[in-house]
C-alpha cells in the first residue's frame, strides 16, 4: 500500500530524513519508534504533505502512485489520514460540522454526493458510542479547551469518520491516560481490517501492548536503523537505545 | 472653482428646496456657516490621518442629481431581505420611491423625512430632536445644510416594531459623480423597540460619494438594533456619521458589516446621558484589492454604571487598508463603568496594511476599562490540520476567517440577516461552505 523509498527531507539547508526506507501492505500495524528528535514527527507530516519540509530525494508512492505533487488535502482524498501529536484549536466551528465539511470535501472530490444528513447523524452516533464520547463534546468548537486526553480521542474520531486507507498516529498516546489509552486502542483494534494500515508512531512500548504492531522500526538520525517484530519494542522499553547507537558503530 | 465653494455657492443659489418658514430653516443656514468654516476633512487632522478623500472629492461631483431614474423591482430584490416581511424605507439616487418601499403610520411612523419635515404633527419632533447630537464639523455640517431626504422613524414609548425595517439607498449611476447626502432621524421612546438594517447599494460602477448622517435617539429603557451592511460596488465610497444619544437603561448596538466598496469611513458616536445605559459595536470588515474601511468610533460615557463593548474583525487581503481608532472617553462622573474593547486583524498579503489605534482618555477613578489588539496571519498549522483533514486550501482558509469573525456573526439577532451575511462572506471568499455556522 505505502512504499517510501530512500526518501531524503529537511528544511533549507537542514536534512532530517536521510533516505527512509518503509513499505506498508494492506492489514499491517507498523510502529516507528526512536528518541526525541530522530524525526519521527517530520516523517508523518511529510507523508501528509506538509509543505514546510523539502523533500530532496526519493518517493513516497501510495498504491503505486507517487504523492510527490499532490497538496495535503488530496492526500487526504486518497485516504492518508495523520492523527496530530499537537491537534490545533480552531473555535468557532463545531466538531460535528467540522467532520462533516472534511467528509464532504472528501466526497465532492472522489465525485459524490454530499453524504445525506440521516446516514451522516448515525455514523456519528455510531463512532461517538464506540469511543465512548459525550455527544455534548461533538457541540463543542474543535479542539478548544479541550483536554489532552480529548483531543486525542477527538482525532481518532475524525479517522474513523473518515475511514482512511493508510491512518498514521503521531504520538497518539501522550496526555492519555490508561483508561483513555485503552479506549482509543479499542477504537483503532476496531476499525482495521484486510485493506488499511496503520502507521503507529511513539516512544513508548505502553501503547503497543493494545495496537500490537506486525513490525517495529527504530527511527534515529533520520534513519530507520532496525526493523524488527513487537518484541523489539519490549526490548527498547528495558534497554533504551544507547545499546542501538553502540550496535551501530 | 473648488469644490467647497461650488457647495457653498450651491447653497446659495438654489434655494428652492429652504422653505424660509420651515423648521429646520435656521439649522441649515447655521451649518453651511459651520461647513465654510470648517470644509472637508484632511489629513492633517489626527482623526482623518490614514484616510483621505483627496482623491474621491473631485470637482466634478455633482451636488444635486440632475434626473430622476427608475429602478425594476427584479433588479434590486436581492437587495432586500425578501424572506421575510420588513418595513422599508427606499431611496433611489436620494429621491423617495414610495413604489420599492413599505412605510407605516400605524401606531409608529416609519416614512421619509421630507414628509416629517413639511408637516405641523411631527414639528415637536423636528424642533427636539433634528440636528441635537450631530455635531457641527465638516462632513455633518454639509448634510445637514444639504440633506433632502432620508428614513424618518418614531416608535412612541412601549412600542415594540414587530418587523425589521430596511432604509436602503440605491444609486442608479444614471450620472456619474454624483454626491448623496441622505440624512436619517430616529426617535426611539421609553421602553420601545426597533431593528434597523441600513445599506447603501450603487447599481453600477459609476463613481459615487454618499455622505449619509443619522441621528438615533434612544429613550430610557428603549432598545435599538442597527445592522449596517456596506457591500456596495467598486467605485462606491461612503462616510457614514451615526450619532447616538441614549437614556437610562438604554440599549445600543450597532453593527458593521464591511465587505465592499472603494473608501468607506464609519464614524460612529455614541453618547450615554443616563445611567445603566449599554452601547455595543460590532464590525467584521472583509476586503481585499485597494478598498479601504476606517472605523472611528466613540463612546462618550457621561452618566454612571453604563457599559459599552466593542468587537472588531478585520481580515485584509491584496493591498487593502483598514483603520480602526476607537475612543472612549470617560467623564468623571461616569463612575463604575465597564468598558470592553477588542480590535482582532488578520492581514492575508504582505501588501495589506491595519492602522489600529485605541484612544482612552479617563477622567473617573473607579471604572474598568479593557481593550485589546492583535494583528496577525491565517494560523499555518491550522491551515495544515484542516488540509490533512481533506478541507481544501481555500475552504480551510475561509472556515478559519468564519471561526475568526464568528463571535460578531453569532450577535447578530435577525436570523434571517445572519444566513444572507454568512452568504455574503462565502461569495467574498468564492467558497461554499455546507453549514450555516
Amino acid at each position: 500500500m505505502l512504499a517510501i523509498k530512500n526518501l531524503h527531507a529537511g528544511v533549507e539547508e537542514k536534512d532530517i530524513l536521510k533516505g527512509i526506507n518503509l513499505e506498508v501492505n494492506p492489514g499491517e500495524i507498523h510502529a516507528i519508534m526512536g528518541p526525541n528528535g530522530a524525526g519521527k514527527s517530520t516523517f508523518a507530516s511529510i507523508i501528509a504533505g506538509k509543505e514546510d519540509f523539502e523533500v530532496s530525494q526519493g518517493q513516497i508512492l501510495l498504491e503505486g502512485e507517487d504523492l510527490a505533487d499532490l497538496a495535503p488535502e488530496e492526500r487526504a482524498h486518497k485516504g492518508v489520514f495523520l492523527s496530530f501529536q499537537y491537534p490545533v484549536e480552531i473555535p468557532g466551528v463545531t466538531v460535528t460540522n467540522f467532520i462533516k465539511t472534511a467528509i464532504n470535501e472528501t466526497r465532492k472530490a472522489q465525485g459524490l454526493e454530499d453524504m445525506p444528513a440521516g446516514e451522516m447523524l448515525k455514523k456519528i452516533k455510531e463512532v461517538a458510542e464506540l469511543l465512548d464520547i459525550d455527544r455534548k463534546f461533538l457541540s463543542r468548537s474543535l479542539n478548544e479547551g479541550f483536554s489532552g486526553g480529548e483531543k486525542k480521542r477527538n482525532e481518532i474520531f475524525q479517522m474513523a469518520m473518515l475511514d482512511p486507507k493508510l491512518a498514521i498516529l503521531d504520538e497518539t498516546d501522550s496526555g492519555l491516560d490508561i483508561d483513555a489509552l485503552k479506549i482509543v486502542a479499542n477504537g483503532v483494534n476496531k476499525l482495521r481490517n484486510k485493506d488499511n494500515a496503520v502507521i503507529v508512531i511513539t516512544h513508548y512500548q505502553r501503547l503497543l501492548d493494545y495496537i500490537v504492531p506486525d513490525f517495529v522500526h527504530v527511527l534515529m538520525d533520520g534513519k530507520i536503523v532496525k526493523s524488527g517484530t513487537k518484541e523489539l519494542a519490549l526490548e527498547l522499553e528495558s534497554k533504551g537505545y544507547d545499546w542501538i547507537k553502540e550496535e551501530l558503530n | 472653482m473648488e469644490l467647497k465653494d461650488k457647495f457653498i455657492s450651491s447653497f446659495l443659489a438654489v434655494d428652492d428646496f429652504i422653505d424660509s418658514h420651515g423648521p429646520i430653516y435656521d439649522i441649515r443656514n447655521a451649518a453651511i456657516k459651520s461647513f465654510e468654516e470648517k470644509g472637508f476633512p484632511t489629513k492633517k487632522s489626527e482623526a482623518w490621518k490614514y484616510t483621505s478623500l483627496k482623491s474621491l472629492l473631485k470637482n466634478e461631483l455633482s451636488i444635486f442629481p440632475k434626473q430622476e431614474n427608475a429602478v425594476e423591482l427584479k433588479d434590486v430584490r436581492k437587495y432586500f431581505l425578501h424572506d421575510i416581511d420588513t418595513y422599508k424605507v427606499v431611496f433611489v439616487d436620494g429621491k423617495y420611491s414610495s413604489f420599492l418601499s413599505q412605510t407605516t403610520h400605524d401606531g409608529v411612523d416609519i416614512c421619509l423625512l421630507s414628509a416629517a419635515l413639511s408637516k405641523d404633527k411631527y414639528l415637536p419632533i423636528i424642533e427636539n430632536y433634528f440636528n441635537k447630537v450631530a455635531p457641527n464639523d465638516g462632513m455633518s455640517s454639509l448634510n445637514t445644510a444639504f440633506a433632502r431626504e432620508g428614513a424618518y422613524l418614531y416608535i412612541p414609548k412601549h412600542k415594540e416594531v414587530e418587523k425589521p425595517v430596511e432604509i436602503i439607498n440605491f444609486y442608479t449611476g444614471g450620472e456619474t459623480d454624483l454626491m448623496l447626502q441622505p440624512r436619517n432621524l430616529i426617535v426611539v421612546e421609553e421602553n420601545a423597540h426597533v431593528q434597523i438594517i441600513e445599506r447603501h447599494q450603487s447599481l453600477s460602477s459609476n463613481a459615487v460619494l454618499t455622505n449619509s448622517v443619522t441621528e438615533i435617539f434612544v429613550g430610557a429603557r428603549a432598545h435599538v438594533d442597527y445592522y449596517k451592511i456596506q457591500n456596495d460596488q467598486k467605485e462606491a465610497s461612503l462616510i457614514d456619521n451615526t450619532y447616538i444619544k441614549q437614556e437610562r437603561g438604554s440599549i445600543a448596538s450597532v453593527h458593521t458589516f464591511s465587505f465592499g466598496g472603494k473608501l468607506t469611513r464609519n464614524n460612529l458616536n455614541f453618547y450615554q446621558h443616563g445611567e445603566h445605559a449599554s452601547s455595543v459595536m460590532n464590525g467584521i470588515t472583509l476586503i481585499e484589492d485597494t478598498q479601504h474601511v476606517d472605523h472611528n468610533t466613540l463612546v462618550h460615557h457621561i452618566a454612571p454604571n453604563c457599559t459599552s463593548h466593542q468587537d472588531y474583525k478585520g481580515v485584509f487581503d491584496d493591498r487593502a487598508v483598514g483603520v480602526f481608532n476607537g475612543k472612549i472617553f470617560v467623564e468623571k462622573e461616569a463612575q463604575k463603568l465597564d468598558a470592553f474593547q477588542q480590535n482582532n486583524n488578520i492581514l492575508i498579503s504582505d501588501k495589506a496594511t491595519i492602522n489600529s489605534k485605541p484612544q482612552l482618555e479617563i477622567f473617573a477613578d473607579d471604572v474598568k476599562c479593557s481593550h485589546g489588539c492583535t494583528i496577525g496571519q491565517l494560523d499555518q498549522d491550522a491551515l495544515f490540520y484542516m488540509r490533512a483533514r481533506g478541507i481544501a486550501e481555500k475552504e480551510a482558509k475561509a472556515l478559519l476567517m468564519y471561526a475568526f469573525a464568528n463571535n460578531v456573526l453569532e450577535s447578530v439577532r435577525i436570523p434571517e440577516l445572519k444566513k444572507r451575511i454568512n452568504k455574503l462572506i462565502a461569495l467574498k471568499m468564492n467558497v461554499q461552505i455546507g453549514f450555516d455556522l
